[in-house]
């Protein structure tokens, strides 16, 4: 299902000749996705799906409400806007509520394609057929994902805003295993030629030959090497506290700490909608222009983000981060870039006398909003490093780390590239060397 | 909905599919918040669409849509055939499912006061007192209430001849009154952490909770704990309440009896069991006073795993999994249930909309209850540590290694509650873990808890989840694992 920009106007017109409030916003959505999946060398589940949604957001006399539905017919669109206004009447006006913005400019990004908009699911299948043969050629099993799809969104509102924007996306993601050991590997990319499905099964099917017969290692501080999706997946539960309103609500681990060096010299990260390696609409959920903007200079929380109504509150410049209204987060930077230097993986484990290589880590949760405790375990790759060796494999460990702590903690930093893990969303980041890593338990494999 | 579902059964079939099955779903969703004094969302949504699984060549394909005209039902049918004969293109051997009685009838689960017809001013008329009372208290930081209502109606088909009809309303309430002082950042939540309560009701369920009543003790509890001291690191017995032992039975016990998971479905993903086919019947999973059931049936009560069908058209149930501390059941689907050789599914699979497959899901995973009570349970523990509401949790992919923390504890010693303690956790491997329970509260102090947001698979699926718990006592646990010293 196609979303052109024109047919969303047609839609916003039907929105406006139905809606009678004060002010009216429209979001319509249209995602055509299809995954094919596979376990145990065959594809065990194969799914198609589109949607064509619309949500409106009604301000009648200070009182704000969001009613969505996939129904687009006239008749629902009226019913749809005549629910959202009973819905705003219903409440009690909110006095700092903003009127809605007007138009702006926004900076154009290619992030559509249709060699990944068109890919069949025979060329999917085609492509884990090889990875199949590859896997079963070294006696592993093989499971994963191979996802592509195209989407797009149309921001409108009255006062005369109009934002529109397409992407393509495109997911790999592969696990080689046996009874002793497994690897994996991951990719995204807009562009689906990028995610090379068969380089990264020979990724994951040698670290799952490497990782055979793995040992198990006292609990304790460990120098580790992080590769960047288990980095990606501890920054990940940062980025909320980079919220302007967070930080005034007293919820984010910034509290406080805003303008002071919180993290080591060589941390740096931006948000950055406009990275070569980043997706996303060069625009927020109110419709406003993202800012590039420095998060973390040489260690200092230098800014937050903020939207209209969090920027309008504490006498602040919004910086178009804004989550789609209402909502009770307000904003938080989705385009992380984290900078790093130039140290290869082999560099960081040449200079390691002892040591841990992590491929990613798995089932993640803040265990200290504050002291940004986290805790979860190492999955599909975890070995042994000693003089500047990857020795052999360990077995699976649970950590409690301060992340704060850990920023504070790195010693290297690898070039950032774009990055997936399965806890957060995609960023571009390096991967670190970072010491006194505490690992708090193993498990039996 | 009913004559698309037929139109897209036959055209699938017509186009080779050997077996099909059609769910189309209406699903309306309003969701109200409040933060410190504010009304803070108010969202209404309505989805409705079209999902057909087929079997072609051997193989599954699926294909959903949004737009239910007869012409696009019928190129989605062909979509769904196409996808399913890509998928052959990599098969072993031909999909077989165990067979399965052909079913029509209609159900709607019971819903005393519909949510949808509670006037909106009523509701965020109860949520802000709440706020009003949380924030009442000195130190209270922030304060955060939310109800979440939902229906989902749900019309299946199956080319084995089964037309199921059911109607599921789903009510949620709960608050958080937050407190930051000093470099420390503590929460209290009522009735559960995440949310709150949810169960397959309507807002009876809000008017049985007690809100109001709660949020005094809640508050002064959330502003407490920054005095208190930190929970010791040790070993310790500890006693959790219903709500944590119902998220410790959903992660240490629903999960691995996932037949999908043992069999290797999500090994890229949620991961894998520890609880291989070998060990069914065998491993002592608990101890002897252990008995967990995965209980779909209305009998059990109003859970968020509560249903008549799953979404494979096979009636609910109630399987036992551990008896007497033995391990006894998995959770499968027709497909995972043949492949193991057993004769029929167990009846949990369930797909989270329209344009989601169904998936192997917990029912109500529930512990039965025993013949303690709470009073005597601390009565008998010399050292020990009571433990209230989930804060974090995780477990590894095979399901062996946990960790947990809880808002609040409580210190025992001689047989009585001395000292609140602050950021109490617990962790252990999940058998050692479960053969270390030596008591268990009985009917009078059991909840069926609500799990909203259980994720899994890919695309990723949100499923609720009941689990029904009492207050239970471990003997000998690693405790104060969260915090490194």
């Amino acid at each position: 299902m196609n979303l052109t920009r024109q047919r969303a106007n047609e839609i916003f017109d039907k929105v406006l000749k139905y809606s009678t409030a004060d002010e009216t916003e429209a979001t319509v959505s249209a995602t055509n996705y299809a995954l094919t999946r596979f376990a145990n060398n065959t594809i065990h589940q194969n799914v198609t799906e589109e949607n064509l949604s619309l949500s409106v957001r009604l301000v009648s006399e200070g009182r704000m409400a969001r009613v969505g539905t996939n129904k687009l017919d006239e008749a629902s669109i009226r019913q749809l806007c005549e629910d959202a206004l009973i819905l705003t009447r219903l409440q009690p006006p909110d006095p700092e509520l903003l009127r809605m913005p007007g138009p702006q400019t926004y900076r154009a990004v290619a992030r559509s394609f249709s060699e990944t908009a068109e890919l069949t699911p025979q060329a999917r299948a085609e492509a884990v057929a090889k990875v199949v043969v590859a896997a079963e050629a070294d006696h592993l099993t093989t499971a994963g994902v191979f996802a592509s799809g195209s989407s797009a969104y149309a921001l409108f509102n009255s006062r005369g805003m109009q934002a529109f924007h397409e992407e393509t996306t495109s997911e790999f993601s592969v696990t080689m295993m046996n009874e002793t050991g497994s690897g994996w590997a991951k990719k995204t990319a807009p562009y689906w030629p990028e995610i090379e499905p068969l380089e990264l099964a020979d990724r994951a099917r040698q670290k799952a030959l490497a990782s055979q017969e793995p040992k198990e290692i006292a609990p304790g501080r460990y120098t580790v090497i992080l590769e960047p999706a288990a980095m990606l997946d501890l920054l990940g539960f940062m980025i909320l506290d980079f919220s302007g309103l967070a930080v005034h609500e007293q919820r984010s681990c910034l509290t406080g700490r805003v303008g002071q060096k919180v993290f080591g010299e060589n941390i740096n990260f931006r948000d950055d909608a406009y990275h070569p390696l980043q997706t996303g609409a060069p625009f927020d959920g109110e419709g406003i222009p993202r800012q590039r903007l420095p998060l973390v200079e040489n260690g200092e929380v230098k800014n937050l983000v903020y939207s209209r109504q969090t920027a309008h509150k504490l006498g602040a410049q919004p910086t178009g981060h804004a989550l789609a209204l209402p909502n009770e987060l307000s904003e938080a930077p989705l385009n992380i870039v984290m900078e790093g230097d130039r140290s290869s993986l082999d560099d960081m484990i040449r200079s390691t006398e002892r040591g841990v290589l992590v491929t990613r880590f798995w089932y993640i949760r803040e265990v200290d909003p504050y002291h940004k405790i986290l805790t979860g375990m190492t999955r599909d790759g975890t070995f042994w490093i000693e003089g500047g060796e990857v020795r052999h494999a360990v077995k699976n460990l649970r950590f409690n780390q301060s992340l704060v702590d850990m920023l504070n903690q790195v010693e290297t930093l690898g070039s950032p590239q774009r990055t997936a893990g399965e806890e957060s969303f995609e960023m571009v980041v390096p991967a670190a060397k970072i010491r006194d890593f505490n690992f708090a338990s193993t498990t039996k494999y | 909905m009913k004559e698309f579902a037929i139109w897209a059964l036959d055209t699938a079939l017509a186009r080779g599919a050997t077996y099909a099955e059609v769910r189309v779903l209406d699903t309306r969703r309003r969701y109200l918040s409040t933060k410190n004094g504010q009304c803070s969302q108010v969202r209404e949504s309505q989805s409705m669409g079209l999902g057909l699984r087929v079997i072609a060549d051997g193989a599954w394909g699926f294909a959903s849509t949004d737009m239910l005209t007869r012409a696009n039902v019928d190129r989605i049918a062909d979509l769904a055939v196409e996808v399913a004969r890509a998928s052959a293109l990599t098969k072993k051997r031909d999909v077989e499912l165990t067979p399965e009685a052909k079913i029509v009838e209609q159900w709607a689960a019971p819903c005393r006061i519909d949510p949808f017809h509670v006037p909106i001013s009523s509701c965020l008329e109860l949520m802000l007192k709440v706020d009003a009372e949380l924030r009442r208290v000195r130190g209270v930081t922030l304060a955060e209430t939310g109800m979440d209502f939902r229906r989902v109606e749900q019309f299946f088909l199956s080319s084995l001849g089964s037309e199921i009809y059911q109607l599921k309303t789903q009510t949620g309430a709960g608050y958080v009154a937050t407190s930051f002082a000093g470099n420390e950042i503590q929460r209290r939540s009522y009735p559960n952490s995440f949310g709150g309560q949810y169960q397959t009701k309507g807002y009876e369920l809000v008017e049985e909770l007690n809100l109001l009543e709660n949020a005094p003790r809640i508050a002064e509890e959330a502003v407490a704990l920054h005095k208190c001291d930190q929970c010791p690191a040790g070993v310790k017995d500890i006693i959790l309440d219903s709500s944590q032992l119902g998220l410790q039975i959903h992660e240490s016990i629903g999960h691995p009896i996932e037949l999908d998971r043992v069999l290797g479905a999500e090994a890229n993903f949620a991961g894998m069991s520890f609880l291989t086919v070998d060990k069914l019947g065998k491993l002592k999973y608990a101890s002897d006073i252990v008995n967990v059931v995965a209980d779909a049936t209305p009998a059990h009560g109003p859970g968020l795993g509560t249903f008549a069908y799953d979404d494979e058209g096979v009636p609910s149930q109630s399987t036992p999994i551990i008896k007497d501390g033995l391990f006894v059941g998995y959770l499968t689907s027709r497909e995972s249930a043949a492949a193991i050789g057993q004769k029929h599914s167990t009846g949990a699979m369930r797909a989270d909309g329209w344009n989601r497959i169904p998936l192997i899901r917990m029912t109500n995973v529930s512990i039965l209850p025993g013949t303690w009570k709470p009073e005597d349970m601390i009565a008998d523990t010399d050292d020990g540590i009571y433990m209230e509401t989930n804060r974090s949790w995780s477990i590894d992919d095979r399901r062996y290694n946990f960790q947990f923390g809880t808002e609040l504890g409580w210190e025992i010693h001689g047989g009585k509650k001395t000292r609140m303690l602050k950021n109490p956790s617990y962790g252990g491997i999940t058998t050692e873990f479960w053969n270390s329970c030596d008591a268990i509260c009985g009917p009078d102090y059991w909840t069926l808890w609500g799990t909203p947001n259980c994720g899994k698979g890919q695309p990723m699926q949100s499923m609720g989840t009941g689990h029904g718990a009492a207050p239970a006592r471990f003997r000998k646990v690693q405790v104060g694992v969260a915090y490194p010293g």
